[in-house]
């Protein structure tokens, strides 16, 4: 079966102004919308669009995390994926250990395509696609605004600093999306309902034999350095003024 | 000793300027012994520039014609084998770095952190989470190697008047073949580089049409500065992607930053944080963006910027 493996990571909501907790040991998560990583739903759309166009017959989702990681499950499920895999653990892992994780699922699900977003909005690392294309020893498209399938290939262009690249991988790849990649549905309410009839399976991630141990350490969080307020000018001459006194334009 | 290797990225036989504030985030490791490395198809005049930056004692120069252009899957195991010996293996947090580095940590079997804005030591080190809105202090285990991004926005360059020698390697690393370079399509322009621009002129959604955009434009022109836009004003299609500023797009740190009609959502605000000056026009003055601006102006885009042009 032509299957697309999607990764979901549950998040703080990107609307969220998030703050750090006063003992510095982490960020305020109670009573926090949590949703799906935005960039995660980029990759189920695109994912399901393939599907919806004939060249792949199931999409499977996947999430690492606590149990309420289902939530967001659920949500993809109602967005049109096919079933759904929560590996649980209740430890924090690394792009390294999620990318070992995927790797397990991967071996078992023979996926031809995984798509995750670039990007967590929590952890901002941008790495765990990266990781888990070399650990998987195959191509990687990351940052990916547009993707073709044709042959056993993608093509597929990416968003660089430089502009826009097209590059060219042979299936089956890792690929990485960028804000620019599709736009994602929104949910329906009775897909809500037939999504909780889906499948969805609890691995326990010690299940997976893998050991894995967290390697960095953060020793704590602090809030960043704020600017400080500056002063609000009348008209055009005035700021043109302010500027030129400090010698900017 | 720790040596740190850090990657070049180079387009057209030139070396990014990001290489040098990488160089600086290197020095500011106790103890550093500095090497670059050059992955080039014709790399003498990328290595010659590497060399001449102050506080590097070697560069490694690595040519084969598979390595221009530059794919992550390419370069990866070349970095990988070139990366034994060193403690710390760094490269820019550009689209260059954010693509190979992870593949390169992965193949090490090493760490990554991502978006290094200060050293505290040879382990510890700040980065940026939550789009900014926390910054961690991250713990690396000693005796092992790290791999690591470099937030360029966080540095200043390393200075020239360098003298390294130029090192050629030869590596015996099988290649893959499942990647290829199709095109790159990059407006080339003569303005200054969002990414290094002493002034940088945004617009956002608010400049509702790519005509309109126009007007950024020629502001940005009369100041001699670099464009930049908000994610809105790039989805709108008003502006090409490359020119993104904020959490997912450039992090940018100029001496000027003028946001014209952008809200301020966090996004965009986590990517001008190290601006020195901040100006931000905006018919709303409830604006976030008026929280961070050194000079607000509230009022009509349109009206404002013909007088702005009027003044200077
Ligand atoms: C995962 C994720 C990543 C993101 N990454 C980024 C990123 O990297 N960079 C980024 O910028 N955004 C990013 N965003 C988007 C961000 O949340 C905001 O939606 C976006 O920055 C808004 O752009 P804007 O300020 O141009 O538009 P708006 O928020 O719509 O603001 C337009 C502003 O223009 C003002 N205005 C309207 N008309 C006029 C006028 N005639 N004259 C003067 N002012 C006027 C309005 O008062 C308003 O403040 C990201 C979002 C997500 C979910
Ligand atoms: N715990 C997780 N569960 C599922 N997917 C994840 C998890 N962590 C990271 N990912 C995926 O990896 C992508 C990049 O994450 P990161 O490398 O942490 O920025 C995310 O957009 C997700 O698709």
């Amino acid at each position: 079966m032509q299957r697309i493996l999607v990764s979901i990571k549950r998040v703080i909501d990107y609307n969220v102004r998030v703050r750090v907790r006063p003992d510095g040991a982490g960020v305020v998560t109670d009573g926090v919308k949590m949703s799906i990583n935005p960039f995660d739903e980029i990759a189920l759309e695109e994912a399901l669009r393939i599907r919806e166009r004939g060249a792949a017959q199931e999409v499977v989702v996947l999430s690492i995390g606590t149990d309420d990681a289902q939530q967001q499950l659920r949500n993809a499920l109602a967005m049109g994926a096919d079933r759904a895999i929560l590996i649980k653990t209740d430890q924090a892992l690394e792009p390294a250990a999620i990318a070992r994780a995927m790797l397990a699922i991967i071996e078992r699900e023979q996926p031809f395509l995984v798509i995750l977003g670039k990007q967590a909005i929590d952890d901002d690392c941008n790495q765990t696609g990266q990781m888990l294309a070399a650990l998987w020893d195959r191509p990687q498209a990351t940052f990916a605004s547009k993707l073709e399938l044709e042959g056993g290939k993608a093509r597929v262009t990416r968003e660089v600093d430089a502009g826009l690249e097209v590059i060219e991988v042979e299936l089956p790849a890792v690929c990485t999306t960028d804000l620019r990649l599709n736009e994602p549905r929104y949910i329906k309410l009775p897909d809500i309902m037939k999504a909780k009839k889906k499948p969805l399976d609890v691995v326990a991630l010690a299940s997976l034999g893998l050991e894995i141990a967290p390697v960095l350490t953060t020793l704590k969080y602090e809030p960043p350095p704020q600017r400080r307020k500056g002063v609000m000018v009348k008209d055009a001459a005035e700021l043109v003024a302010a500027l030129r006194q400090k010698g900017l334009v | 000793m720790n040596r740190i290797l850090i990657i070049a990225e180079h387009l057209d036989g030139k070396l990014n300027a990001a290489v040098a504030k990488c160089v600086s985030c290197a020095a500011a490791i106790p103890d550093a012994d500095i090497g670059i490395a050059v992955f080039a198809a014709d790399g003498a005049a990328v290595a010659a520039a590497a060399a001449a930056i102050a506080g590097v004692s070697r560069v490694l120069l690595v040519q084969n014609p598979a390595n221009e252009p530059a794919l992550a899957a390419v370069l990866a195991p070349q970095v990988a084998e070139l990366a034994a010996g060193h403690s710390h293996v760094f490269g820019p947090s550009t689209t260059f770095g954010k693509d190979l580095m992870p593949r390169v940590a992965a193949l090490l079997g090493a760490p990554q952190l991502s978006d290094v804005m200060a050293v505290e030591s040879a382990t510890r080190f700040r980065r940026p989470v939550y789009a900014g809105n926390a910054i961690a202090t991250v713990e690396a285990p000693a005796g092992r190697q790290l791999v690591a991004t470099v937030r360029v926005a966080s540095f200043q360059a390393a200075a020239a008047g360098g003298t390294a020698a130029v090192e050629k390697q030869t590596l015996n690393v099988a290649l893959p073949s499942h990647t290829r370079f199709v095109s790159v399509s990059a407006a080339r322009s003569d303005r200054p580089d969002l990414q290094t621009a002493a002034r940088v002129v945004s617009g956002g959604r608010a400049l509702g049409s790519k005509e309109n955009f126009a007007l950024i434009q020629r502001l940005a022109d009369r100041l001699g500065a670099a464009i930049g836009a908000s994610r809105a004003a790039v989805d709108a299609g008003y502006a090409p992607n490359e020119l993104q500023v904020g959490q997912t797009g450039k992090i940018i740190a100029p001496e000027l930053y003028v946001a014209i009609g952008i809200s301020g959502a966090i996004q965009h605000l986590t990517g001008i944080k190290d601006a020195r000056t901040i100006v931000a026009i905006n018919k709303d003055a409830e604006a976030p963006i008026f929280e961070v601006a050194d000079y607000g102006l509230v009022g009509d885009l349109f009206s404002l910027i013909p007088e702005i042009e009027k003044n200077l």
